[in-house]
């Protein structure tokens, strides 16, 4: 097997006119055949990381290669091993769904005739069937990512960019569209798709890089960064209006609020040792609980912890002994 | 030999790429039929107004050329204006690929560089040689009758379609960095309606105050508009001291050098990776 890298990042910044750093000094390795999965906050570099890789950018420094040549120097070398299905999904309204794989296969240099018969072999990969000769804009927002998708299948690229590919799917088209990327990967391709769903990377990619502020946090497989935030986790449930107390009380924990604000979790390196200092805390501000847990952290946990928390594992060893 | 087989190939393919632009804008045309209805009727109801609501006032301020029908003044006028409003969706069809994400696509894809903008520029001709054929049918029905025979009304329809496809480039211009589409609406309203206005193409400048004047017979849909009559009608539609191929020739300057520096404006907009 080629052990050579098919995407390589080497400390990419890129600054927009209006100031923002959207990317801020970023490096990436990543082998081919893999699903990489580029996991952060909206506006943590992501989709600009995508679109400087896919050619539609220019890094203001460092440099990114994809199998071997510079996306800045050589883009058209670059242009004719890659595919990218975007956020909006870019696909011709006006047009079927036959005809919008046709026509991209014929602008990634397919003849007609062959461009046909991909076409064909294509479709048959994303069960659209019978609505292949309707308009796209008659398709649910599934049928759409899958048209997309299949439109930049059909230029048979070495390296598939998907930008959030399932935001705003229903979650049965959500299954098959991963097991459409999966059967991908398995034939060799290199995917790399950003997301901000942390199923979707848990389930779908072998190795996550989790970017804030366009830097790289951490990065791994889902197991190695579950690991990484210290094995297990705790999780409390406050009397709503404590939140705030409680946080301040764990301080030194490095405890967060979850997203949906319901309850407050914290990294455990040290299991129920953690959890009593924890509790502890906790009843010194005078806060009851009413509920605890202790578990092996899912990536929402992971993610927390690592793009807000500052505490190293260290301190956190020291004041928990 | 080697670097021109790659030029031909080359070229092969920028042209199958532009076919292949060309067709996907066509199609979309085609598929709104309310749009593509309406941006025929709307043409022709326009002619029909002025022709009816002007026609009569105007009568007397037309040269003899005109015959003293309103009807052979207003057409190759109204095919000069309609060859310059036709190229507006040149702008808003870049704009919306651009807001879909379809030029991203575009630009990701390992095709000719100039096919984006050659398709576009393109379909949009052909959309306006539909409409200007429709709107001459028309004027013909009307009473028009062309007086330099066939070649001059095909020289005629030659020269507005050029300068339309000219006009094309700098709507792409537009299009492309202008970012809203709103905007744009507004930008190509600003120029193009007192433009059309204060122009030969509804009447002779000559009734113009003298400022105004000065400007009106110098401004380029005036000298398209005098071209398309001239052509077709001859001499005696022009100022005095104008001749038909002069004003031919002035009208294709003005078409060259429009499109020379859109164009180049228009590609290196396209070209910029911000």
């Amino acid at each position: 097997m080629d052990d050579d890298p098919i995407i390589t990042v080497n400390e990419v910044t890129k600054q927009f006119r209006d100031g923002t750093r959207a990317l801020d000094g970023l490096s990436l390795i990543i082998p081919p055949g893999v699903i990489y999965g580029l996991l952060g906050p909206n506006g943590a570099g992501k989709t600009t990381l995508i679109r400087i890789l896919a050619t539609l950018l220019r890094p203001d420094t460092g440099t990114a290669r994809i199998a071997g040549y510079d996306v800045a120097r050589q883009p058209a070398k670059v242009r004719d091993r890659i595919g990218l299905a975007g956020q909006f999904a870019a696909v011709d309204d006006h047009l079927t769904g036959r005809e919008n794989i046709t026509m991209i296969g014929r602008l990634y240099g397919l003849s007609r005739r062959d461009a046909h018969l991909r076409t064909e072999q294509v479709l048959q990969r994303i069960h659209l069937d019978d609505a292949a000769d309707r308009q796209v804009k008659t398709y649910s927002g599934g049928m759409r990512r899958r048209i997309d998708l299949a439109a930049s299948l059909i230029g048979r690229p070495q390296v598939l960019f998907l930008d959030e590919p399932t935001t705003g799917v229903d979650p049965a088209s959500r299954q098959d569209l991963w097991q459409l990327v999966r059967d991908l990967a398995a034939e060799g391709t290199t995917v790399l798709l950003t997301t901000q769903y942390l199923d979707e990377a848990d389930q779908l990619a072998d190795h996550i890089a989790v970017i804030d502020h366009g830097r790289l946090i951490t990065e791994g497989t889902a197991t190695e960064l579950k690991d990484r935030t210290g094995g297990a986790v705790v999780e409390l449930e406050v009397p709503a209006g404590q939140q705030e107390a409680t946080l301040t009380a764990l301080g030194a924990l490095t405890a967060q609020l979850a997203a949906a604000r319901d309850r407050v979790v914290l990294p455990a390196p040290h299991g129920p040792l953690t959890l009593r200092h924890a509790l502890r805390l906790l009843d010194q501000a005078d806060i009851t609980p009413t509920d605890v847990a202790l578990h092996r952290p899912t990536l929402d946990d992971v993610f927390l912890t690592l793009t807000r928390g500052t505490t190293t594992d260290r301190e956190l060893a020291g004041r928990a002994a | 030999m080697t670097t021109s087989t790659i030029a031909t190939r080359h070229l092969g393919r920028a042209l199958a790429h532009t076919g292949v632009i060309t067709r996907r804008n066509l199609l979309a045309n085609i598929r709104l039929p309310d749009v593509l209805i309406l941006s025929t009727i709307q043409p022709v109801v326009f002619m029909l107004m002025f022709l009816y609501v002007f026609g009569g006032a105007i009568q007397a301020a037309l040269p003899a050329a005109a015959k003293g029908e309103y009807v052979y003044w207003l057409i190759p006028g109204i095919l000069a204006q309609s060859a310059v409003f036709g190229s507006a969706p040149t702008a808003y069809g870049l704009n919306n690929d651009i807001t879909k994400g379809v030029l991203d696509r575009f630009r990701s894809l390992p095709m000719a560089r100039s096919a984006v903008l050659a398709g576009r520029t393109l379909s949009d001709l052909v959309r306006s040689t539909f409409i200007l054929s429709l709107q001459l049918a028309v004027g013909i029905l009307l009473g028009f009758r062309w007086q330099n025979g066939l070649t001059g009304l095909l020289a005629a329809m030659a020269v507005a379609l050029a300068f339309g496809y000219a006009c094309s480039w700098l709507m792409a211009y537009i299009g492309l960095v202008v970012r809203n589409s709103e905007a744009i609406q507004a930008a190509i309203y600003l120029v193009v309606f007192p433009m059309t206005l204060t122009s030969s193409v509804f009447l002779p400048t000559q009734t113009m105050p003298g400022w105004l004047q000065a400007f009106a017979e110098h401004q380029p849909i005036t000298i398209i508009a005098n071209a398309l009559r001239a052509l077709t009608l001859g001499q005696g539609t022009l100022p005095a001291g104008h001749t038909v191929i002069g004003e031919t020739l002035l009208a294709l300057a003005w078409t060259a050098g429009i499109l020379a520096i859109f164009a180049t404006l228009a590609i290196r907009a396209y070209r910029r990776n911000s």
